[in-house]
């Protein structure tokens, strides 16, 4: 057998827009180019338009009645299942994490373990935050009085630009795990793993529209996002100052939830604090004794 | 061409009564039925899929959201129905949107026989007494009730005031060959649908084929004459009730038989597509059918309506979002 006839083509993979369970191009039709930390190509990523944030709202939507509706029980086996998904595609995720954040391949691993490790970490809250943001509030009067958390509805999430992987899962994972549905912007300059975690997500009885992940300009992606009626919060993570101010703008027409862009240390302990932001909390009276 | 007069009108029994020879027998209707022109299929998918695509955008999509509006028979056909829920029907018919007044109202409430009292009662109250009442009769959705029970329905709907009677077809009859057996039958509930209080105005007869259960294109073209030479008002595709409702080729079939029927008799006859028809871009698309296919003559609440009931809240976030350049949501319109 000659030489070329055992060179292969190689296969280039084809990024898509995870939205509704399903893997759609862009509306639009646009890509752009992404490239790793030095500027060399890597693969074209869908340029995302505002009807793909619009179909990616309703796609959450309509997952929310049944996501936030699931027992806590249940969605923190749902999580835990996509850290084990995660697990199983680590090789992958180290690769595209060393070449969107300029890694080495060991440091690189380490920030995808951190980010699986975190996975888990949150799974593990879903049925716990309850006794942590509710209570059985002390009334002067014959009635048990118990405040519980409730999911806000559907949460508009700009990944940090930055932190690729471990800062995506830190903002996607507490906003679902209370039973929000999400729709996500990922970084701009490094889309890939966020794209990549569609298909793990894709793979692990997450039900289709709880996750919908969008790739683009974060600023014109975003903007819809921040005025659409039917988004019940946005976390600004990604948005740069600037950016952050307009979207809070639009963001007050319908009274969402804010969470401002601030400097966080993606690999250290996150804390309860973007569990919490996304919560309402319902209280009921119940008399007692009867 | 003859000179078109609206199939309501005095004129039009005179114009159908030149069709006399082909309805007199039943043989002689099977041959006329069979004897138009078969239907290509593949073509008539192709060119309503074509019509489709057609981008509706900015000034035209605002004019075609109103027209839609204002064309919807906004529709509640449950048989967990209650006077409450039929007068909470009827006000957001007169105002679909309470916070804009801009808003056309809708062109009909679609009821059964039994409410029709309530919803014309409502429509008065809140000032909305130009839309009408329409009412399904004859043993609606089946159509499965012998004739006398049929036209007791009728009359009953009438004699309550419904503006409009919606009919449904005998498919059993239809689909065995019985045609002069379902020419009858539309004949006697258009003759129910007369006023027997003397004010001489008829309820406008609107004829449902059922589409999803005639099987083949060629027997919604049959059916579409059939109805109106019997002198349907208005032909409609469905109850609403079955798997498959309104389709694009469907309704583009029936605008065709309902243009080829001007042109040989002049007579004038409304189309109304019925169930599934939910977003704003579907609305659009028949839209362009009833435009490319019937002009502009057809594009009022006369001549063309959507029997719908979900469709009108995602029109009015379109709405929305043109006035106020932000996405709405189910949030912003009334739950039915």
């Amino acid at each position: 057998m000659s030489d070329d006839r055992t060179e292969r083509l190689s296969v280039l993979k084809t990024y898509k827009l995870f939205v509704g369970g399903k893997f759609p191009r862009s509306e639009s039709g646009r890509v752009y180019e992404v490239t790793d930390h030095k500027g060399s190509w890597l693969a074209n990523a869908p340029l995302s338009s505002r009807k793909d944030a619009r179909d990616a709202v309703v796609a959450a939507r309509k997952a929310f009645g049944g996501w936030s509706g699931a027992t806590a029980y249940n969605r923190g086996q749902i999580l835990y299942r996509v850290a084990e998904m995660l697990e199983g595609r680590r090789e992958q995720f180290a690769r595209e994490v060393a070449d969107a954040e300029g890694l080495g391949k060991s440091k690189a691993a380490a920030v995808v373990d951190a980010a699986v490790d975190r996975w888990v970490w949150y799974a593990g809250w879903s049925d716990k935050v309850a006794q942590i943001a509710g209570a059985a509030n002390p009334v002067a009067g014959p009635y048990f009085n118990l405040s519980t958390p409730e999911p806000t509805g559907v949460v508009a999430v700009l990944a940090p630009q930055e932190s690729s992987f471990l800062g995506l899962v830190s903002v996607i994972a507490p906003a679902i795990v209370t039973g929000n549905t999400t729709v996500v912007v990922a970084s701009e300059r490094a889309p890939l793993p966020a794209l990549s975690l569609g298909e793990v997500l894709a793979t692990s009885d997450l039900p289709g529209g709880v996750v919908n992940i969008l790739s683009g300009r974060t600023a014109e992606i975003a903007a819809p996002l921040a005025a659409h009626q039917d988004v019940n919060a946005i976390d600004l993570a990604g948005a740069d100052p600037e950016l952050a101010r307009t979207l809070e703008e639009a963001a007050a027409d319908n009274l969402k939830r804010v969470v401002r862009p601030q400097p966080v240390d993606w690999s250290a302990d996150p804390g309860t604090g973007r569990l919490l932001a996304f919560l309402e909390t319902k209280t009921v009276w119940h008399p007692m004794g009867v | 061409m003859p000179t078109t007069v609206p199939a309501y009108g005095a004129e039009a029994a005179e114009r159908l009564a030149s069709m006399a020879d082909v309805t007199a027998t039943d043989g002689a209707l099977r041959r006329f039925l069979h004897g138009l022109p078969g239907v290509d299929a593949v073509g008539l998918q192709a060119r309503a899929a074509a019509l489709g695509t057609r981008s509706i955008k900015t000034t035209a999509k605002a004019y075609a959201i109103d027209l839609a509006i204002s064309m919807i028979d906004l529709t509640t056909l449950e048989g967990a129905d209650t006077p409450g829920k039929v007068r909470a029907l009827c006000a957001k018919g007169v105002s679909p949107d309470p916070t804009d007044r801009s808003v056309p109202k809708v062109a009909a409430i679609c009821v059964y026989s039994d409410m029709v009292a309530t919803a014309k009662r409502a429509l008065a109250e809140a000032g909305g007494s130009e839309v009408h009442v329409a009412s399904v009769a004859t043993a609606f959705p089946s159509g499965r009730a012998a004739l006398a029970v049929k036209l007791a329905d009728t009359r009953e709907a009438v004699a309550a005031g419904a503006d409009e009677i919606d009919m449904v077809i005998d498919r059993g009859a239809f689909l065995s060959g019985r045609y002069l057996q379902v020419f009858e039958e539309i004949r006697q509930v258009k003759e129910a649908c007369r006023r027997t209080d003397g004010s001489g105005t008829a309820a406008h007869l609107k004829v449902i084929f059922e589409t999803g259960e005639l099987e083949t294109y060629d027997n919604v073209r049959r059916a579409s004459w059939l109805a109106m030479l019997a002198g349907a008002d208005f032909i409609k595709t469905s109850t609403g009730k079955v798997a498959v409702n309104a389709t694009p080729p469907v309704t583009l079939l029936m605008l065709e038989a309902v243009r080829d029927f001007r042109d040989t008799t002049g007579v004038q006859v409304g189309v109304k597509p019925a169930g599934g028809i939910r977003t704003s871009k579907d609305a659009i698309k028949y839209l362009v059918l009833v435009n490319e296919t019937l002009g502009a003559d057809w594009l009022t609440p006369d001549w063309f309506r959507f029997g719908a009931s979900s469709l009108l809240n995602d029109l009015l976030m379109q709405r929305q979002k043109l006035s106020t350049g932000r996405y709405s949501g189910p949030d912003y319109v009334t739950v039915d």
